[in-house]
């Protein structure tokens, strides 16, 4: 399959600029920060949120992080309705250029697959999540299609008894 | 039943569908939406759901014969007598307690690696094939043992499923003991 562009080498950040992006004084150690669009996939639904790339650490806009996951930063902490996660020891975690996506992941206990250079992110779900909704014996519903591309709900089955097999061509 | 292929496409499963003529529903998880879940690592994997919507008997390598059992090394008669008890007359093999006590939780690594894989997919969809590769390789990295990650992968990247690829992989798993989930008494 032809590229559509050439892909980075893996130790790029992304667009490097030999100035910094300010003009304000800066000290020669100071780390030129790009600013771009990132595609966000939240278990499976994509969203396009504003980052900022330097050094390898990701931060999304906080208004983004509201709008695309509902969770916002308050005196409190990191919040999502009732519930606030303490923030305090994290000094770093919210900057001018945004909220640190992994330091985010880590605190909501959410796994992150981060690939900078190709302006990417997949936020999964964690091991706690999952493991409590299995333990509980509750059958997680889901919502699968057929191979005429109909769907079908594990719920729609409620009712029956269901032996779930998956298998694979492999 | 409902059977759910975890492949790529609708066509890869199609053959098996067609062949097998169901009469219950055959559906496909090409993202893998069904192993993340339930916590699923390989295949053929059984799960029973009773009528309340609830696990009555937890994650096990359910065969409907004895093709491979020198591959994997478990016989397909007890869990089918099994199978067929429940059905006809509600017989459960354990009470939730014994549910519980033979789940397979997944861990932290192993949700990463499924976030690696799905990551990678996503690439590998768009053209972006040698950042894709990084990833499959790193979700396999993460959860070695996860065949769904490993195996599953390999029709995604090219590579063949039950040639060459899969003998190293095999050999690995056999190395390990054959592992796929706490093993439930037959």
């Amino acid at each position: 399959m032809r590229q559509l562009r050439p892909e980075p080498a893996p130790d790029e950040a992304g667009p490097r600029c030999a100035l910094p992006l300010t003009s304000a004084p800066r000290s020669p150690y100071a780390t030129a920060v790009a600013r771009d669009t990132l595609t966000l996939i939240d278990d499976g639904r994509p969203h396009e949120v504003t980052a900022a790339f330097a050094d390898g650490v990701v931060r999304v806009a906080p208004e983004d992080l509201r709008t695309a996951f509902g969770w916002e930063l308050k005196p409190e902490g990191l919040c999502r309705g009732a519930r606030c996660i303490p923030t305090r020891g994290e000094e770093a975690l919210v900057t001018a250029d945004g909220i640190d996506l992994a330091r985010f992941a880590a605190l909501v206990d959410r796994p992150l697959a981060l690939d900078a250079a190709e302006r990417t992110a997949y936020l999964g779900v964690g091991a706690g999540e999952r493991a409590a909704q299995l333990a509980s014996l509750e059958a997680p519903d889901f919502t699968l299609p057929d191979l005429d591309g109909r769907p079908h709900a594990l719920s729609a089955y409620r009712g029956k008894k269901i032996f779930l097999l998956a298998y694979a061509s492999w | 039943m409902l059977t759910v292929a975890l492949d790529k496409s609708p066509e890869d499963a199609r053959p098996w569908v067609e062949a097998a003529k169901p009469t219950h529903p055959s559906l496909v998880d090409t993202e893998h939406r069904l192993a993340d879940l339930y916590g699923i690592v390989n295949v053929p994997t059984g799960v029973w759901i009773d009528e309340r919507g609830r696990i009555v008997r937890p994650n096990d390598p359910t065969f409907g014969t004895d093709t491979f059992v020198e591959m994997h090394g478990i016989r397909s008669g007890p869990h089918l007598d099994a199978l067929r008890a429940w059905v006809r007359s509600g017989t459960l093999p354990f009470d939730e307690a014994g549910v519980r006590r033979r789940q397979t939780l997944p861990a932290p690594e192993e949700q990463l690696a499924r976030a690696e894989f799905a990551l990678a997919w996503h690439l590998h969809r768009r053209g972006r094939i040698e950042a894709a590769e990084r990833h499959f390789v790193r979700a396999g990295e993460l959860a070695p043992l996860d065949l769904t990650i490993r195996r599953g992968s390999m029709p995604i990247r090219g590579l063949d499923p039950m040639g060459e690829p899969f003998v190293a992989l095999y050999q690995e798993w056999l190395q390990s003991g054959r592992p796929y989930y706490v093993a439930i008494e037959r």
